[in-house]
């Protein structure tokens, strides 16, 4: 397990490090040079943006600026807003924490929906299979942008029960705030958990040990908790790991459709005013979130199953 | 290779899936109404004989726009995928081909992409070469690489490791020969699947990114776009976003079960 362990972590780290590199020099490629952004449509003498260059490190070989950006990342330095000259990691705080109830809500709609619907088809052939199958086939289908205008339209404008537009104060109101946008974000990644978790725990129940277990008279609640769910959950924490880490990215059209001031808006706020310094900080952010969680659900994975774990360390 | 049964709900994404496409390319005998000019004197009007899906703020056609919407939101994603696919097949009958350290650097390419969620590729690709269509088609199908290359990747390996190809290896027959004439005719109806999937997400992210406003620019007519009308919504005349839903979610839900058929899976 534990030379799994190190060689996953040096496969993160050396993604990270690729990633961190794309991500840096994708914006450097961009037309026109950062200090242009600074100076607006009135360009000073050529002195002057010269000494405003060597100011801020541009007349630099773009490796050496990588690297010295990239030791400034990694001693938690990220750079100094070229809109507003505040440092970035201050201008993370707030959208950081709307970014993640956001993400956190709607994983937990997604785990709770997705498991106990999958759970509920398979235990129950017949209807009530059929019909959360066609609802999480049609699930499936439905992104998030979609279903953000539905879900505005039916339950903002028509209805009036939440919020079409940003927070209000406490914590009820960011609960209030948050409930349809996570609902957005749910629809697509619990549709495909479900179809994932019927496959798996079907696949479960026709099993021999089950069946053996069920002859022996176990309990089916016992039975379905400690035989069905155990082992139908490998493949379930994958998939759930792989969307979970998706919503962060996900959260960008969500945040955009319901004014929510969190990591995407300021992400799309960055890109249209060409502030790279906050663009490079929050796609790094974004992607270092992205690899983590699936890390995290692989790890899970290996540890809730022994035969994974014997697999892997091998 | 033996023909792949449809069965109903693939019959029924087909036909979907080719009324899309004759929309898209009938588009002006379609609808009779300009899908850009509107008429200021009926702004968000109700479902008549002459709008059959009402108008917008401007007083534009919604039917029309959605019609016409069609095009960028089908050929968007036909772009990506053959682009990707055009990259991404070679790519992956190298690595297959030739093993040792070019598999081991290709499939971290697949990797290291792989890792980057192609929304986010496709906002920073906007961010350095300005927003189109153009930028974010680039990024998405680079996005799509991995998609497209680490299934085929690991399927060629198979393949070549099958009999018949060291028999043709044998008989003297060149490393190209053998890939194109040979092996690429076995896998593509796995990568006919995979590519039908992968066309899905593309036209969601696609449609995605026009959504928030880095790929097809208002006021051309997309899905994307047309789903982000918020003043629509907000003025309580949602016909037309809802319209405009109901086009992606259909397209993406045929092209998931066709996919799912090709590849022979149950779905």
């Amino acid at each position: 397990m534990s030379r799994y362990l190190l060689r996953r972590l040096v496969g993160v780290a050396v993604t990270l490090l690729v990633a961190s590199m794309v991500v840096y020099l994708s914006v450097f490629l961009a037309p026109g040079s950062p200090e242009q952004v600074l100076f607006g449509s009135r360009p000073p003498s050529p002195e002057v943006q010269a000494q405003v260059r060597h100011a801020m490190g541009l007349d630099q070989n773009v490796f050496v600026r990588y690297f010295d950006w990239l030791g400034n990342v990694l001693t938690g330095n990220l750079g100094t807003s070229l809109i507003n000259q505040q440092p970035v990691t201050s201008l993370l705080g707030h959208p950081a924490t709307v970014t993640l109830s956001l993400v956190a809500y709607a994983a937990l709609l997604i785990l709770v929906v997705g498991f106990g619907s999958g759970l509920l088809a398979a235990l129950r052939p017949g209807w009530v299979d059929t019909t959360v199958t066609a609802v999480t086939s049609v699930a499936t289908a439905v992104p998030a942008f979609v279903a953000s205008g539905l879900l505005i339209s039916l339950f903002a404008v028509r209805l009036g029960w939440f919020p079409a537009y940003g927070l209000a104060d406490g914590f009820g109101g960011w609960v209030r705030g948050l409930t349809l946008p996570a609902v957005a974000l749910a629809v697509i990644s619990s549709g495909m958990l479900s179809r994932v978790m019927r496959a798996s725990a079907r696949q479960e129940l026709a099993s021999e040990h089950v069946v053996t277990a069920r002859m022996r008279g176990i309990g089916s609640a016992r039975m379905v908790r400690s035989h069905v769910v155990r082992n139908a959950a490998g493949p379930v924490v994958t998939v759930a790991g792989l969307q979970v880490a998706g919503l962060v990215a996900g959260a960008v059209v969500v945040e955009q459709a319901f004014g929510l001031s969190g990591l995407g808006q300021l992400l799309i706020t960055s890109v249209e005013q060409k502030d790279f310094p906050v663009v490079q900080a929050v796609a790094l952010i974004v992607v270092a979130a992205f690899v983590l969680l699936n890390l995290a659900a692989d790890l899970i994975v290996a540890a809730l199953d022994p035969r994974v774990r014997a697999a892997v360390s091998g | 290779m033996s023909r792949t049964r449809l069965g109903l709900s693939g019959w029924i994404a087909v036909t979907v899936l080719t009324l899309l496409v004759a929309m898209a390319i009938f588009a002006p005998l379609i609808t009779q109404h300009d899908p850009n000019t509107g008429d200021l004197l009926a702004t968000h009007a109700g479902p008549s004989a002459a709008h059959w899906l009402g108008t917008d703020g401007t007083g534009r056609d919604n039917f029309s726009r959605l019609v016409y919407g069609a095009r960028t939101s089908l050929l968007g994603p036909t772009l990506i995928i053959a682009l990707s696919l055009l990259v991404g097949v070679p790519l992956s009958l190298l690595s297959a081909w030739r093993g040792g350290s070019v598999a081991f650097v290709i499939n971290r390419v697949f990797d290291v992409l792989f890792s980057i969620p192609g929304l986010l590729l496709g906002i920073l690709m906007v961010a350095t070469f300005g927003a189109g269509l153009r930028s974010a088609v680039v990024a998405l199908a680079i996005a799509y690489l991995p998609y497209v290359g680490r299934l085929s990747s690991a399927a060629a390996e198979r393949e070549r490791r099958l009999p018949y190809v060291q028999a043709l290896s044998v008989q003297g027959h060149g490393a190209t020969r053998i890939n194109i004439r040979h092996m690429l005719p076995n896998l593509a109806p796995l990568l006919a699947g995979q590519a039908t999937v992968a066309f899905a997400y593309a036209l969601l992210d696609l449609a995605a990114l026009s959504f928030l406003g880095l790929a097809v620019q208002p006021p051309q007519a997309d899905w994307g776009v047309l789903v982000n009308d918020h003043d629509a919504i907000y003025q309580g005349h949602p016909i037309g976003v809802v319209s405009a839903a109901v086009m992606i979610v259909a397209t993406v839900l045929s092209l998931f079960v066709l996919g799912s058929k090709i590849s022979g899976e149950e779905r």
